[in-house]
């Protein structure tokens, strides 16, 4: 009974081209088999995040789109005070060049990783949390000011929409965690990297795919900057 | 269709991740002009169509800098560079909703709210 309703269906429904995607991409065999399992996950992983990220720039949009009150401008509201005069959106552009040059200094990592050059990988990933940390500690600068000077709150903005302050503290804020849980992972790795335990497995693709959530943090951030900051 | 790479194949996977690191050198400095460039259009005030045109050629030529050389993309298998760049395409359809979606809100309030809310 069971197969003859399989036979019919074969003859139907499956025709021999649909037959091979599904072997190709059945149980991983053929798509994924030549690819590290680890960095497999983290490329999935990464995926999904990108949809968090997209959700919360499209809701940013929407509300951007829907609301009456004046949206504020970030060319303004980021500007810093340097030399007697306001420069716009300068701390911003700080941030993002710390955010892109650990970026350059992660790819080097990982290419030294693959060396087996323990020594550089190390060091470099030491470099690129470092360049982490400054990212982080101007957001900070930036969150108390937009908080303690601006006194912009989730639900609240004295420069006009009060979209803006709920969109700013989530889509900065989530990003910044995952800079937060970036440093972190980036130290784990390196002190790894450092004692030899990678010499040891003969195995150095945890830097590499610890390199591939540093530069997705990287990839969000030009988004961030382009819809949130610029548009 | 079954495919099986020889060990050599895999090796020579490997060998292709020893790039020089002058490349990723050169991809930090278009990064950086890149950047410089997108802040350029804020500054000089560009405004309308051509300052979202700029913007969004800027932010995809790093998108695809950081993609393809830092991530290695450009080196993946054909598979695995669809597996992820394809599924992102369907949210262009939540854009285009919301899009639809955000301008009724916005008319609703403007009309029946009194512009306020």
């Amino acid at each position: 009974m069971l197969q003859t309703t399989q036979d019919r269906r074969d003859k139907e429904v499956i025709t021999p081209i649909l037959r091979e995607i599904a072997a190709d991409w059945s149980a991983d065999q053929e798509v994924f088999r030549h690819t590290h399992w680890g960095k497999a996950m983290m490329w999935i992983f990464l995926l999904s995040d990108s949809f968090i990220f997209s959700c919360f720039l499209t809701g940013y949009m929407t509300m951007r789109a829907s609301a009456v009150l004046p949206w504020p401008n970030t060319a303004e509201v980021f500007a810093l005070h340097i030399g007697g005069r306001d420069i716009p959106l300068v701390l911003i552009a700080i941030m993002t060049f710390a955010l892109i040059s650990s970026s350059g200094t992660m790819a080097m990592a990982v290419n030294f990783g693959y060396r087996r050059d323990r020594r550089k990988t190390a060091a470099l990933m030491l470099l690129t949390a470092l360049f982490g940390l400054t990212f982080l500690s101007m957001q900070a600068f930036e969150w108390t000011k937009l908080i303690f000077e601006e006194g912009v709150r989730p639900w609240y903005n004295p420069m006009g929409a009060p979209q803006f302050g709920a969109s700013f503290f989530m889509i900065t804020g989530f990003h910044g965690l995952h800079v937060t849980c970036g440093v972190i992972l980036l130290l784990i790795i390196a002190s790894k990297v450092a004692r030899g335990h990678y010499d040891r497995t003969g195995d150095y693709s945890a830097v590499e795919i610890a390199g591939l959530y540093w530069h997705f943090v990287d990839l969000v951030w030009v988004f961030i900057f382009a819809f949130f900051y610029l548009w | 269709m079954k495919r099986d790479l020889s060990d050599a194949d895999v090796q020579a996977a490997h060998e292709r991740i020893h790039h020089p690191i002058s490349l990723y050198l050169k991809v930090w400095g278009y990064l950086f002009v890149l950047s410089t460039l997108s802040y350029l259009v804020d500054y000089m005030h560009v405004q309308g169509i051509v300052r979202w045109t700029l913007i969004l050629l800027f932010m995809l030529l790093k998108a695809g800098l950081i993609l393809s050389i830092f991530m290695h993309l450009a080196w993946e298998r054909l598979s695995l560079i669809y597996a992820i760049l394809t599924p992102p395409l369907v949210l262009l359809v939540l854009v285009r909703i919301m899009t639809i979606e955000a301008h009724y809100a916005f008319w609703t309030r403007a009309i029946f709210m009194g512009g306020g809310g």
